[in-house]
């Protein structure tokens, strides 16, 4: 509760620079400075932003793109999350799966899509997949790490008193892992909004990459497409601000265990 | 007498990167049934990698181990979680607790991975953390004791399952030579009651007080 009041207080600051940011914005458009592009003042996308927040279509696209998203993150968190403890725990697997991960990540997704339209088709599977592998990456590395990482400490303490690996799994390593798994997640929500849009823009049914694409060559629909840049934006932090808060809540889960 | 410990040609090579640094070469050593032995050696002689080898929470580069005539080598990292439960006890200078449980909670850990029933664990704990004088101690927290009252639930804690050996590793070293002497006169007390135990030292007065000392340099044994 103190931690909102405080930042309530901060409120004002950290509004400041994004105030001076649309300000300056307007005037660079009213004063003709960015004159012959088309961007509309900051003025005019926020009334097209305010008018998007009441269409019904604007948040079905929304809702589409948002399963498709959490779909993408439960595949990936079910693949990557056990993948990441096993290699991160046994030194052999390492040295095996190793090599064969990194160059995997080194393939461009999109370039993938046409080869899983062929095999998956036209439908939502394709989609989900390449959302899949691009938060994939970022999960499993950070999972890797974390369990590498564990405090020897720790480690050593747990198996002095006789812990058997699977406990030592479950309530050791998974709880100091947990908090860096979610920041990986976090991280990972950048990379898939990239394969995202780029793959709603390659036409599947509708979501947000649809709506930008099909505003984008309207001439005087340009305003409509800064908003919904914007929202999509507005979704991203609080989807940022959601995870935040589920680290800093499971860093307390991680505390439980803590050695002096 | 039974040999409870037996070392056959243990060596122990870390691995920094590329870099192989060898700290055991070689060492052969056996502990009788209800021995006190010390081992003492100039910092970085290999008396902590030898402790934590025998205590099975890491293995030998090569050689063999045999706890109670068993022979480590063979056993799976489940099978060495069991040989640490039952029948090895540790004490480390840093104490090494969970924060955020009581001394109580703490002492019964090592019972909870031997799936000990509740009843059992709880009086079990009590009992030792009151033979070691911190009846009313039970419900602190660790951070809330003292150096000396954190060692003794820690020596509760090796004690927990009732195991045949003791090893402890600078258990005085962050203690200050009276509360070094109480934890010491415990672990003679549980000596004389037959337990085995193997203690890294560099205090000559304790090292004096042990049946043998076992003299580590650079990684061999002097003898
Ligand atoms: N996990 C590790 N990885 C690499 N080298 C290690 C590791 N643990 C110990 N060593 C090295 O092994 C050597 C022996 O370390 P060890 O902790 O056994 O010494 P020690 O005799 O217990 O010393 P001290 O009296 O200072 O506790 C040291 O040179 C140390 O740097
Ligand atoms: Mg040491």
């Amino acid at each position: 509760m103190a931690k909102i009041i405080d930042q309530l207080k901060t409120l004002p600051q950290r509004l400041l620079t994004i105030m001076i940011f649309l300000l300056v914005w307007e005037i660079a458009v009213k004063a003709g400075l960015l004159y012959p592009s088309p961007v509309p003042p900051a003025s005019s996308v926020l009334g097209a932003l305010k008018d998007l927040a009441f269409e019904s279509i604007f948040w079905e696209h929304t809702f589409v793109s948002m399963q498709r998203i959490l779909s993408g993150y439960a595949l990936a968190i079910i693949i990557a999350v056990p993948l990441g403890f096993a290699v991160g725990w046994s030194t052999t697997l390492e040295r095996y799966l190793d090599p064969l991960l990194q160059t995997f990540r080194q393939i461009p997704l999109m370039a993938l899509f046409p080869v899983f339209i062929l095999f998956f088709g036209t439908g939502e599977l394709p989609c989900i997949l390449i959302i899949m592998l691009a938060a994939m990456w970022c999960i499993l590395l950070s999972t890797i790490s974390s369990v590498q990482n564990i405090d020897p400490f720790l480690v050593k303490t747990a198996r002095s008193v006789g812990t058997s690996q699977w406990d030592m799994l479950r309530k050791v390593v998974l709880p100091s892992a947990v908090p860096s798994i979610f920041t990986g997640m976090r991280y990972a929500y950048t990379d898939i909004l990239l394969v995202l849009i780029a793959v709603e823009m390659l036409g599947v049914n509708g979501g947000w990459g649809i709506i930008v694409s099909s505003h984008e060559h309207h001439g005087q629909s340009h305003t409509v497409m800064y908003a919904i840049l914007i929202s999509m934006a507005i979704v991203g932090v609080i989807v940022n601000y959601i995870f935040v808060a589920l680290e800093r809540r499971l860093c307390r889960w991680k505390e439980t265990i803590e050695i002096t | 007498m039974d040999r409870i410990l037996e070392t056959e040609s243990v060596t122990k090579t870390y691995r920094l990167g590329k870099i192989d640094v060898p700290v055991l070469h070689g060492i052969d050593l056996s502990v009788k049934q209800g021995e006190f032995a010390a081992i003492m050696g100039p910092s970085g002689s290999g008396k902590s990698t030898l402790l934590n080898i025998i205590g099975c929470l890491d293995r030998p580069t090569s050689g063999r181990v045999l706890i109670d005539c068993i022979d480590t080598s063979t056993l799976s990292d489940n099978e060495l979680a069991v040989i640490r439960g039952r029948k090895i006890g540790f004490v480390f200078q840093t104490f090494n607790l969970v924060a955020r449980l009581s001394a109580q909670r703490n002492v019964e850990m090592p019972m909870i991975y031997q799936d000990v029933p509740r009843n059992a664990r709880v009086k079990r704990a009590r009992e030792l953390l009151t033979l070691f004088g911190l009846s009313d101690r039970m419900d602190h927290k660790p951070p809330e004791m003292s150096g000396g009252q954190r060692q003794r639930v820690a020596l509760a804690r090796a004690l927990a399952n009732d195991p045949a050996l003791i090893l402890a590793d600078e258990p005085t070293g962050n203690l200050d030579s009276k509360t070094g002497k109480e934890i010491l006169r415990i672990l003679e007390d549980l000596n004389e009651r037959g337990r085995t135990i193997l203690i890294v030292t560099h205090d000559h007065e304790i090292a004096g007080k042990c049946d043998r000392i076992i003299r580590l340099k650079d990684g061999v044994i002097e003898t």
